[in-house]
């Protein structure tokens, strides 16, 4: 074998180990989930295999599935954009701090190494009726009565960005820790203040962090179901539950998988959106 | 005649060849890659070859203070006993542990702690019944035969459960916001006071809520005429409520927190609630909710050690501790067993042991109307 062949054969051999992974644990699931789709739920809750369209068609022409899609998709953007507001200041004191930024991203960090139920969970007893903020609140004199915080989509929010924040600030941070610096002592030289050349130079060349970040907030906040289901009221469903409530509550796995592969496709053209414009290399860079 | 060499043994004999020399690493490396993918391959297959010598059974149930009652005085126990490890996991309803037994490979899941007989009903309609045979089980002699025979009629008078409990779901209350006056003149109406907006909760399991929509409807649960009404009932409901909870442990934080002041609730988790001192409420309005719970035998378990375990747990002074650890009434007869101080208090108890005065809900209705009335739930529950 010439020594060409063998250079170019390495690379596979070396991803051989991964790509068998995801073939295994990403693409053969995918195929049964697309399998199933098609399959159609007995009476007593068993599969009848064949090719149907009744799923597909229910799923794509029911008004309801097309609201709560709409309504999971804002709550995921309204997210993402209180992501943004709230990470980039946090992002840009890291990458700008004079100290161990180690220390600082440590920080980040941490709440990873806590459960996400566990986190979610924990604003019962910070929002809740007897929970801190009421008690603090009544101790202080401010209310009389407690207030009732949670169980809405405010809730569902602030519990999205209590998970998401962190995939924010991380991103804007690589794009920004990767800006030289001396480009806005340039621009302060030529005249520009610090504001304007925060805008005119670091913010535009940030924006790659920033999308990168946002796309991983809308994704992983519109798949959410945790969420919801915890910190959200009677009618705070978002698609993922649709897909939990028809595979787990209603036994029909064939609807399930025909609504998460349209949560799929959706999230999927907007990753692929991404990558048109402004490509992976930055999700990796911030991922890494 | 040869003697039988473990995998433990063969791999030791590999590794010491390929450390003396006489095996190449190529080759010692494809041949640890060829047991364990041969290894892969069997082990599905080998769970049966073991059936016989079983060293662990599993068993799923509700969590909580039920889960607590049952490691303390029934698996640890029959560990202690039989050897036989009891591995116990959890669920939050019957449909959830129905759809995962439904992924498992056979044998994975061997006994449920299922509620209702319409969950039997529907276990056994997807073929996941297995047969008990009845004399390994002879504790099923003190069981209220009434408990017995609705799960026979269901599996053609054969068994794959053994009746273990019963209870209601009434109404709980917070005795410092509502009256035990108010509550028993309301009734089921009181889930749907305007006047409690914002501090009612309710459980999002579509059976129960149709249910109590059927009694505020004044319709017989087990006969909906007017399902329209009943569906607004349950859309009021849900206007009035704060959350559906999702689980015992949900629903006891809720009342316990006073994030709500009335729900339905499980007779059990409430009488847990009233132990810890917390000023509780709880009725059972006309035609409540009373449900039997059963330990259901899946298809694929070995069944000895299940049947060993059931005769275990069915065993009165077992039966008694475990009723009294998670305050649900034991399946046991009353007539036949002397049940102590403790049980003829908790609620739904039944003394007579015939359970005249408790309404179950009729498998063959509910579970023919499961498919489309989940389904509707499911868009009511969203605003629908």
């Amino acid at each position: 074998m010439s020594v060409e062949a063998r250079e170019a054969r390495q690379p596979w051999i070396l991803l051989s180990p991964a790509l068998t992974a995801v073939a295994l644990l990403l693409f053969v699931p995918l195929i049964f989930i697309v399998i199933y789709s098609f399959w159609l739920r007995t009476a007593t809750g068993g599969d009848e295999v064949g090719f149907f369209l009744d799923n597909w068609q229910e799923a794509l022409s029911d008004a309801f599935y097309r609201d709560i899609l709409l309504n999971t998709l804002k709550i995921a953007a309204i997210t993402t954009f209180v992501c943004a507001v709230m990470g980039y200041p946090a992002a840009y004191f890291i990458a700008r701090a004079k100290g161990n930024k180690v220390i600082l991203l440590l920080l980040l960090m941490l709440p990873f190494w806590i459960s996400y139920i566990i986190r979610t969970m924990s604003w019962i007893n910070i929002l809740g009726v007897s929970g801190a903020l009421n008690s603090v609140l009544i101790w202080l004199g401010v209310i009389g009565e407690p207030i009732q915080m949670l169980y809405n989509e405010t809730t569902v929010i602030l519990g999205l960005v209590h998970f998401l924040l962190p995939f924010m600030v991380l991103n804007v941070f690589v794009s920004l820790d990767g800006i030289d610096t001396n480009l806005e002592d340039a621009a302060n030289s030529l005249g520009a203040t610090r504001w304007q050349a925060f805008l005119q130079v670091t913010l535009p060349l940030s924006l790659p962090g920033l999308a990168a970040g946002g796309l991983l907030c809308f994704v992983l906040g519109a798949g959410t179901y945790i969420t919801p289901l915890v910190l959200g009221g009677p009618r705070d469903a978002m698609f993922a539950n649709l897909v939990f409530e028809a595979i787990i509550t209603q036994l029909n796995w064939p609807l399930g998988s025909a609504l998460s592969l349209m949560l799929l496709a959706v999230l999927g053209a907007l990753v692929l959106i991404y990558n048109r414009y402004l490509g992976m290399a930055q999700l990796m860079k911030g991922l890494g | 005649m040869t003697k039988k060499m473990d995998n433990t043994t063969r791999y030791e004999r590999l590794r010491e060849r390929y450390m003396n020399g006489d095996l190449d690493r190529r080759s010692f490396l494809g041949l640890i890659g060829a047991a364990g993918l041969a290894y892969g391959v069997t082990t599905p297959f080998a769970r049966y070859a073991n059936a016989q010598t079983v060293s662990q059974v599993r068993f799923d149930g509700w969590g909580g203070v039920v889960s607590e009652a049952f490691r303390e005085h029934a698996f640890d126990p029959y560990t202690a006993k039989t050897g036989i490890e009891v591995v116990d996991g959890t669920f939050g309803g019957g449909d959830e542990y129905l759809s995962r037994v439904k992924a498992s490979q056979e044998g994975e899941y061997n006994i449920a702690h299922l509620s209702g007989v319409f969950d039997y009903a529907r276990y056994h309609n997807l073929g996941l019944s297995a047969e008990l045979n009845e004399d390994n089980i002879p504790n099923l002699e003190f069981v209220i035969p009434k408990l017995v025979d609705v799960f026979r009629k269901v599996s053609d008078g054969k068994l794959s459960c053994v009746p273990y409990d019963y209870g209601t779901t009434g109404i709980a209350y917070n005795r410092k916001h509502i009256s035990d006056e108010e509550a028993k003149e309301k009734g089921a109406m009181l889930l749907i006071d305007e006047a409690y907006k914002g501090k009612i909760a309710g459980w999002s399991d579509w059976r129960t809520r149709l249910w109590y929509a059927a009694l505020q409807t004044g319709q017989d649960p087990n006969n909906i005429e007017d399902i329209e009404a009943a569906w607004d009932a349950v859309r009021t409901h849900r206007d009035l409520s704060l959350k559906y909870w999702g689980s015992g442990a949900e629903l006891m934080s809720l009342l316990a927190e006073e994030e709500v002041y009335v729900t339905e609730g499980w007779s059990g988790r409430i009488y847990a609630l009233q132990e810890q001192g917390h000023d509780m409420g709880y009725i059972d309005p006309p035609n409540g909710m009373g449900w039997q719970e059963c330990l259901f035998v899946i298809k694929g378990s070995p069944m000895e050690a299940c049947e060993e375990l059931l005769n275990f747990m069915l065993a009165p002074e077992t039966s008694i501790a475990v009723a009294e650890g998670q305050n649900y009434p034991p399946a046991l007869d009353p007539q036949k067993v002397d049940l102590g101080d403790k049980i003829p208090s908790l609620p739904a108890f039944d003394p007579t042991g015939t359970l005249e005065g408790l309404t179950f809900a009729d498998p063959e209705y509910w579970n023919g109307n499961e498919q489309e009335w989940s389904k509707t739930f499911g868009r009511v529950q969203k605003g629908y």
